[in-house]
């Protein structure tokens, strides 16, 4: 096993160039909190993108900022926070649930995993604020896609096909990503008793209603039995729509309110999966679904004694599955139905991520279009190969 | 305008090809007289006339399936078209190729306010997609200009924006799923009503493709509720460097208005001309900033506004007192196109975006511009996210005045890229800046574009001409450039 460590985009082009040419694989590291994440890759080689880190520049004004992707998620925040502004799609730190040390996940890993948090309903995901890219490709090519703008329609939009790539098609070199201000105060209210599908029914209300929420998620009997609503903007903003919101709820339960710094704890809890980080012999599902089918899914998970929790308005469920033989990926694959929507086994064994798909098996006209995908971008499957499904 | 040489072989075999089309989508589907094509020689980038071979106009994805197989098998190329309200030339004909018009598609499949999302044929207007959903308290967020007439499919193809992008995003951000019909005529469903893809992310992809990698046949977005409340501000600077200042100064008071616009001094003359409204003709540039959102929000922040826009030299600063009000603000932002219109006869849309921060420099370049081409510019502007609408005003009936004011825009553009910009915002690439696309991209650059293109239409059948300056053979692009038995940077050691 070698471990390459380029300086600068064209050693990494030579190297890669060089590596496709002898048809030897590459595992890509930056931070290295994430390689749990996927199928196992076994490559003769690692790639270490440590170096193309730091911010390169920060314009709050206007709402732009390009850094190297092994630029530390704890750099970025510390630095938006000193003008008060965040990464509005919320991208919790994974590393944790994946035994790494909280802090080192990197821009680019939350970027090319397509991480975000429980304001993702409103706000998007990772995908929807990366503004463009350098990279250099599998073909050991030096490319650059986007630009430094928020709006910009010019060409193929490459930025989306990086975000959820897993690596796999190309190695970021810098990347660019619109921020926001940051929200100047924060109430969060809690719902209390509530089962799944009263649960699902309040979430709906209130995002169905005029207060704009931005975070609805629901924690089962066994976290407490807990449901969550957001308010977030300025202060005389918020403190009127908590109480009109509470108001509209009764019918569910009479809510507590939560001020400030109280009420981003559970939010910063959710998007850090902090529930699930200490057990990690479990392996550990999220699952997609259009909101209201969150309840089905979750009585599938009940059958497999998973623990669960909402967030996305229902739309999303973290379940961790004690060992069991696929770790649930037939029950759980099986609850999706017709209604569509996918599960992604997010943390599991060595040996269940060889053999478990990690990602929703597609149909084949799918797939195949994946394949091509994969092959304009790195026609000797070099760059990670396998980490999201096996053609790929 | 240069576009692919067109194929004798096909055009010959015109009735031919008519009378196999129609065994697939029977009747009126196929339009094969003169008269009848006229209709669908340009777009809304009028000064770009081609008539199709033939128009096929499908109603069921099946058709629209059979219809691809059959191009490609008989390689006749496929330009697909919604309304026709392409900017860009987005559905330019060709005349060795069909049209394939969408505008069949024309219903909304389910409305679903639990999920908060709307199922809907391409061919449904962008505005009808609100009127769905507005009993209800809902609407779709993104609002190009044309959207009482555009479709929903065309508005995924070009990706496009409107006034509110800053806060409501794109088309990108609002769409959930579609299905597609690929040139191998395979149905492929991206996305639906849950969020993320479970692969690549093909959907974004799809999205702002220009039709030149799939055959939209489906669109599932999610809707917003409306805003309660929505408030403006109609505020007068003595100069754009002042009111540029204004914007920037209410992003980094961390608010973000549901739509900043501005105007220049031409702008506004024309607007108010035009519709009456109030603004002020003493001003150099006027902005209308819109805050949307719960009603003690709105009213909270339309103060903070208020106070910034004096700290920053306001002339003037009126707040609406009610939604007429209001609507009269943008009544002459929404007719400024009409209304310049009316004063030069002809008029130029051109659409860039730049970094905020080079407006004043942006603006001093266009002004040199005008005096160089003759032509005098009237500017209106997405203020919050830098997307920039010069109008260059010209004569079509003058001699050269056409040319002269497509070269003028071609330098304006140019100039956004110098600036740190990009040459189109929303009204994307087509044909209008293909051959712009090497000031922004290198050939490299371009060459991971096209093979994407490869991988979705490895024949070049749909809509070619359009995005690309030059049409490669993909299996060109896919090789690997080896130099007598090297790679590139032989110099450096390799494993």
């Amino acid at each position: 096993m070698t471990r390459f460590r380029p300086k600068d985009a064209r050693e990494l082009a030579e190297l890669v160039a060089g590596a496709g040419a002898k048809g030897e694989a590459l595992e890509v590291i930056a931070g290295g909190t994430k390689r749990g994440l996927g199928r196992p890759v076994e490559t003769p080689h690692q790639l270490d993108v440590t170096a193309f880190a730091g911010i390169r520049s920060y314009e709050p004004e206007e709402l732009v900022l390009t850094a190297g992707p092994a630029t530390p998620m704890a750099e970025i925040a510390r630095t938006l926070a000193a003008a008060q502004q965040v990464l509005p799609f919320e991208p919790g730190d994974w590393g944790p649930v994946y035994g790494a040390p909280a802090g080192r996940q990197t821009l680019g890993g939350v970027l090319v995993c397509n991480i975000a948090g429980p304001r993702r309903p409103r706000q998007g995901s990772a995908r929807d604020h990366l503004l463009g890219f350098h990279a250099v490709s599998g073909r050991g090519e030096v490319f650059k896609s986007g630009g430094r703008v928020i709006k910009n329609v010019t060409g193929y939009d490459l930025s989306k096909l990086m975000c959820g790539s897993f690596g796999t098609l190309a190695v970021l070199t810098e990347v660019t990503v619109k921020v926001l201000p940051a929200p100047e105060a924060t109430r969060t209210l809690v719902l209390r008793g509530l089962d799944d599908a009263r649960a699902v029914q309040a979430m709906t209300r209130a995002l169905n209603g005029a207060q704009d929420v931005s975070g609805a998620a629901h924690l089962p009997a066994e976290f407490g039995a807990r449901t969550l609503l957001r308010l977030e903007g300025p202060a005389p903003s918020v403190e009127a729509r908590a109480e009109a919101l509470r108001r509209e709820l009764t019918e569910f339960a009479v809510a507590e309110v939560l001020s400030d710094a109280a009420a981003m704890a559970p939010w910063r809890d959710l998007a850090d999966l902090n529930a699930f980080a200490a057990e990690p012999s479990r392996a550990l599902w999220r699952v997609s679904v259009a909101p209201q089918a969150g309840p089905a899914i979750a009585a599938a998970a009940r059958k497999l004694e998973g623990r669960y929790l909402y967030d996305w308005g229902g739309g999303l469920l973290w379940i961790a599955v004690a060992d069991a033989r696929d770790s649930g990926a037939a029950v759980l694959r099986g609850a999706l139905g017709e209604a569509g929507g996918h599960a992604t086994l997010i943390r599991a064994s060595e040996s269940q991520r060889a053999e478990i798909p990690i990602f929703e098996p597609q149909p084949p006209a799918l797939a195949a279009l994946g394949q091509r995908v994969k092959e304009s971008f790195d026609p000797a499957r070099i760059l990670n190969p396998g980490r999201m499904y096996r053609e790929l | 305008m240069r576009m692919p040489e067109p194929d004798g072989g096909i055009i010959a075999r015109r009735a031919e090809i008519a009378a196999a089309l129609r065994q697939i989508v029977p009747g009126e589907g196929v339009i094969d007289s003169e008269e009848e094509r006229r209709p669908y020689e340009s777009d809304g980038l009028t000064a770009y006339r081609n008539m199709p071979l033939l128009v096929v106009l499908p109603s069921t994805t099946e058709q629209v399936a059979a219809v691809l197989r059959y191009c490609r098998d008989n390689r006749i190329k496929v330009v697909p078209r919604g309304a026709g309200t392409s900017l860009s030339g987005g559905a330019l004909p060709l005349a060795d190729g069909i049209v394939l018009g969408m505008a069949k598609f024309n219903r909304i499949l389910e409305v679903d306010f639990p999920n908060r999302c709307v199922v809907a044929q391409p061919g449904v207007t962008n505005l009808g997609i609100t009127h769905a959903v507005q009993h209800a308290g809902f609407y779709y967020a993104p609002d190009p200009s044309s959207q009482i007439a555009c479709t929903i499919g065309g508005n995924v193809a070009e990706n496009s924006g409107g006034v509110h992008c800053l806060k409501y995003g794109l088309t990108t951000n609002n769409v959930l799923g579609i299905e597609f019909v690929t040139i191998d005529g395979e149905t492929v469903r991206l996305g639906g009503k849950h969020l993320e893809a479970e692969g690549y992310d093909l959907l974004g992809v799809m999205v702002g493709s220009e039709g030149l990698l799939g055959v939209v046949t489906e669109v599932t977005v999610r809707i917003l509720q409306k805003p309660p409340t929505a408030r403006a501000l109609l505020i007068g600077f003595p100069s754009s460097e002042c009111a540029g200042n204004c914007v920037a100064a209410i992003i980094a008071a961390g608010i973000i208005p549901g739509g900043m616009e501005m105007m220049d001094k031409l702008a506004i003359h024309a607007a108010e001309d035009f519709v009456h409204v109030g603004y002020p003709r003493d001003v150099e540039a006027l902005l209308i900033v819109e805050i949307d959102g719960p009603k003690p929000e709105v009213d909270h922040l339309i103060g903070c506004v208020e106070a910034i826009a004096r700290q920053n030299q306001a002339a003037s600063c009126r707040v609406s007192q009610s939604d007429e009000e209001r609507l009269a603000f943008w009544a002459g932002r929404k007719a400024a196109f009409p209304a310049v219109g009316c004063i030069s006869g002809d008029y130029y849309c051109v659409d860039g975006t730049i970094p905020r921060k080079r407006l004043s420099d942006v603006l001093r370049g266009m002004t040199e511009l005008s005096a160089k081409y003759g032509l005098p510019v009237a500017n209106v502007f997405h203020a919050g996210d830098g997307n920039l609408h010069p109008l260059i005003l010209y004569d079509a009936n003058k001699p050269g005045e056409v040319e002269r004011a497509e070269a003028m825009g071609a330098d304006i553009l140019c100039l956004c890229v110098e600036l740190g910009g990009v040459l189109t915002g929303e009204h994307g690439v087509g044909v209008e800046k293909r051959d712009l696309m090497d000031r922004m991209f290198n050939p490299v650059d371009l060459e991971h574009q096209m093979r994407l293109k490869c991988a979705f239409d490895p024949e070049g059948l749909l809509n070619p001409g359009k995005v690309f300056p030059q049409l490669h053979r993909c299996a060109e692009l896919g090789r690997m450039h080896v130099h007598k038995g090297q790679t590139a940077f032989p110099d450096i050691p390799r494993f």
